[in-house]
């Protein structure tokens, strides 16, 4: 074949994609406070908005920690999303304020992915968000976003953390405030920042037996006033103190042991250490973001046409340095957690796996790789939590990491000695929810993505078998397995 | 050439897999990354290891069942692959294929609905039958790459990351060293295997290899129960189960990228993911329910027909440049090997790789990628 044929590559993208099912020229993702209200301004500004919110999720979903750290403590209710949803407009009136002032609102759906052209993609017909719903995914276009996806649970591991009733505080509060869905009766709860004193504050109004609150450092670390409230409310506190050991049943967590001996029973521990804004689909459009330790974490750098709200843009700056504090929960819990503890439920690793960099137990461990360690990795560069996910598989599973990504980010600042700025963010991918294949599938693509489809370039010399060139089969090969590409 | 030293500029599959092969032999071996070893292409690919239409076929199935002991470390290689026939025509293609592999005693069978099903759990009714080829197989890139840049360590091996190789220096008609940011590092011979990055580094040594890069995307579900057979391809799209159980399938339209020196600005996914999962959705129909939990994207190089370039120069005539195009992964037991002789004996001592010189394009034009369409979307 001649090499210097002229044609045109019909096994390339350019072209193929199906349009957006609508444009709006705002859309917003997340239906808190915030968002709603980002929603009503653009409406009242004219603009044709669409707010859409991922709640009420599946009770699988909830089930897999997702999109909150909900330790199993839902009850049967969250598996009706009638009362779900109406549980929501309940707690949230302006939404319909929102519909009123003419959003199109969209609850129980997804914003899985944010795409545009830029480095390394030319090919998108606009910038669109990835949706789904219980039925279907779909993609609509927009001319602004306006990223209202709150906060996100940090879980931080202690031994027995990897059993029912250990959860979040976010997931507490949503169980709690929205939907009137939690089950547990008797909670620890865990930090006593703002959002510790917050969650047991609000955990003693509707009517729970908060057993202690246990802090990590030797004094008190939030609002003097939110302390005294929660020093009136008769909740036993401990400092200096940290989760040394568990005991649990079928239903769970049934107890806790501190470092210094304490026994509480309890059927949940809450982790109200801290919030995480949650950047997932910031990062996985390659938006800039930055560390701001006083709020929280990564948050959104920001950039043109792409706004962050609410706790998504970073928690209240209240001068607290966040990032400071939650390592110091790491570094006890590295002190108390046996090498067999689990620090990444999905896959089963264990603390002593993760730094050791060891393979999942279902491969061999030669004696090469019993040799390898995160020292050793260390020798050829500083830690990389995308590279550490690869080999030890934590951060992998079905959660996305959601459960051990920032506290594997932590232990790898502690044990390479390195301030927790110099880890890179481990990258978050679309879709960034849990997608069924069935959902995610665009069942009626167009007849272009088809035609253009091919296994891989469609370059019919590539295949071809080096004993068949020049043979009757070169031709043969290439009539049966390739139809076109340099027509 | 004991104790000589040899730069392999690129640390993904084909450089370490050499350098491997090189220290094996004696070789003072430095590896040279960008960034992480394997982070491109090499880590993001399907993993399959049956490459027929190769020259360095046989060799590719001599050594992957062997990988796991001469490189000390796991690489979840698996062997066998099975094509799963989804439309009429899909059905005479795979069969088409299984007669050329009976022709050349490669052993296949066809398989009926059936027997698709014993082997593929997750097949459904609605597919025509399948092709197994009991040759072959697949592998897990990530693990694999980490195995040969730890095993070459082992031989005492140097791998060098976060190093971007920013030129050459030469003297005599061959290169003498290799420079980086930071350092120069001397040796007595170089093997450029640095994808899409290629045709930019060989340019300072006066080289033309033409070499077109794009992006190509995957998909990965949660764990799936573990099927017999893992290696499930057709359909217009490969992949693997892995042995932990996820599904990871890639396949479709590519996107054609300008890289410059510095490699890929940018990996991202796209939609795509859509059209990957529907595919897989049909593959697979018992898996349709599950969660896809992650989509990623990589940059290959393409040679202009698609085949590698693996080969000595004659100026400077210590010079090894290699790309796989686009087909690197497994068949990087054998291209390390090759590459190894070609720098050590100066040709490969196991297969004929005339097919894969670069004189093969010496009347190519310069607009050959205009010509065909291989450019970026302006």
């Amino acid at each position: 074949m001649d090499l210097n044929f002229t044609g045109t590559d019909v096994c390339a993208i350019n072209g193929t994609r199906s349009a957006p099912e609508a444009k709006y020229d705002l859309v917003v993702i997340g239906a808190g406070p915030s968002g709603i209200a980002a929603a009503i301004e653009g409406a009242a500004n004219g603009a044709s908005v669409l707010l859409v919110d991922e709640n009420p999720v599946s009770g699988a979903l909830m089930g897999n920690d997702t999109p909150l750290y909900f330790g199993g403590r839902m009850t049967a209710a969250t598996q009706n999303s009638d009362r779900m949803l109406e549980a929501i407009f309940m707690s949230m009136p302006d939404l319909e304020k929102a519909m009123e002032a003419g959003v199109e609102l969209l609850l129980g759906t997804t914003a899985w992915g944010v795409y545009r052209n830029g480095p390394g993609v030319q090919s998108l017909p606009e910038q669109v968000v990835g949706l789904a719903d219980a039925e279907r995914s779909w993609i609509v276009g927009f001319d602004r976003i306006v990223l209202a996806t709150g906060a996100r649970d940090l879980a931080i591991a202690f031994p027995g953390w990897n059993q029912p009733g250990v959860m979040g505080a976010a997931a507490l509060q949503m169980l709690l405030s929205r939907y009137g869905a939690f089950s547990g009766r008797r909670i620890v709860v865990l930090g006593s920042h703002d959002l510790a004193l917050e969650t047991a504050l609000l955990a003693k109004e509707h009517g729970l037996d908060v057993a202690a609150l246990v802090e990590v450092r030797d004094d008190p670390q939030g609002d003097a006033a939110l302390l005294a409230k929660v020093t009136a409310a008769g909740i036993a506190t401990y400092y200096g103190q940290s989760i040394a050991a568990s005991k649990g049943g079928l239903d769970g967590i049934e107890s806790i042991t501190l470092t210094d001996g304490t026994n509480i029973a309890c059927d949940t521990v809450c982790v109200a250490i801290g919030l995480i804004p949650s950047i997932e689909l910031v990062d996985a459009m390659h938006g800039p973001r930055a560390l701001n330790a006083a709020r929280g974490g990564y948050i959104p750098a920001g950039e043109a046409n792409v706004a962050a709200v609410g706790l998504c843009a970073g928690l209240p700056d209240t001068g607290f340095d966040h990032v400071a504090y939650r390592m110091d929960w790491v570094r006890a819990a590295l002190r108390v957690n046996a090498p067999d503890t689990i620090i990444c439920q999905c896959e089963e690793v264990t603390l002593a796996d993760l730094i050791g960099i060891q393979p999942p137990n279902y491969l061999p461990r030669p004696a090469a790789i019993q040799a390898r360690s995160l020292d050793t990795l260390l020798d050829d560069g500083p830690a990389n939590p995308d590279q550490i996910k690869r080999l030890t598989r934590s951060g992998m599973g079905v959660c996305q990491g959601r459960r051990c990504r920032d506290q594997v980010a932590m232990m790898l600042a502690i044990e390479s000695d390195k301030p927790f700025g110099t880890i890179p963010l481990a990258s978050h991918r679309a879709p960034v929810r849990p997608l069924p294949l069935k959902i995610l599938a665009e069942w009626d693509e167009p007849a272009a993505m088809d035609a253009a489809w091919d296994v891989w370039f469609g370059i019919p010399t590539q295949w071809v078998p080096v004993e068949d060139i020049g043979t009757e089969y070169q031709d043969a090969h290439r009539e049966m397995l390739y139809t076109g590409m340099y027509k | 050439m004991s104790g000589s030293e040899v730069v392999i500029v690129g640390g993904g599959v084909t450089g370490l897999s050499a350098g491997w092969w090189l220290a094996r032999s004696g070789v003072k071996v430095t590896v040279l990354d960008k960034f992480i070893v394997g982070w491109e292409a090499s880590g993001r690919n399907g993993g399959g290891a049956s490459h027929y239409s190769s020259p360095l076929f046989d060799e590719e199935q001599r050594l992957w069942p062997q990988m796991d002991e001469l490189l000390g470390y796991p690489t979840e290689h698996q062997k066998g692959r099975i094509l799963i026939a989804m439309t009429e025509r899909q059905w005479d293609q795979y069969r088409f294929i299984a007669e050329r592999h009976t022709r050349l005693n490669h052993p296949v069978e066809v398989l009926d609905v059936k027997q698709v099903q014993d082997a593929v759990p997750l097949a459904g009714d609605n597919c025509f039958g399948g092709v197994h080829y009991k040759f072959g197989g697949h592998a897990n890139p990530q693990r694999t790459v980490q195995a040969y840049a730890w095993a070459l360590q082992d031989l005492g091996g140097k791998i060098i990351q976060h190093s971007p190789v920013t030129g050459f220096e030469t003297a005599g008609g061959k290169v003498t060293a290799v420079k980086t940011a930071n350092a120069t590092y001397g040796c007595d011979a170089v093997v450029v295997a640095a994808g899409p990055q290629i045709p930019q580094l060989m340019a300072q040594l006066g080289v033309d290899v033409p070499l077109a890069a794009a992006r190509a995307e995957m998909i990965i579900t949660e764990p799936a129960p573990m099927m017999p057979l893992g290696g499930v391809d057709g359909h217009k799209i490969y992949g693997r189960q892995t042995l932990r159980g996820n599904l990871a399938y890639g396949g479709g339209p590519h996107e054609w990228l300008d890289v410059d020196a510095t490699g890929p600005a940018a990996r991202p996914s796209t939609p795509l993911a859509r059209n990957l999962a529907k595919r897989l959705a049909e593959l697979l129909p018992k898996a349709a329910h599950l969660n896809v939990i992650r989509s990623w994207a990589g940059v290959i190089e393409n040679s202009p027909d698609g085949r590698p370039i693996i080969d000595r120069l004659t100026s400077p005539d210590n010079v090894v440049v290699a790309s796989m195009s686009s087909v690197g992964f497994g068949l990087s037991p054998a291209s390390g090997h090759a590459i190894r002789d070609l720098v050590i004996d100066g040709a490969c001592s196991f297969t004929n790789i005339d097919l894969l010189k670069l004189s093969r394009f010496d009347g190519l034009e310069k607009d050959w990628r205009e010509k065909r369409g291989w450019m970026p979307i302006a």
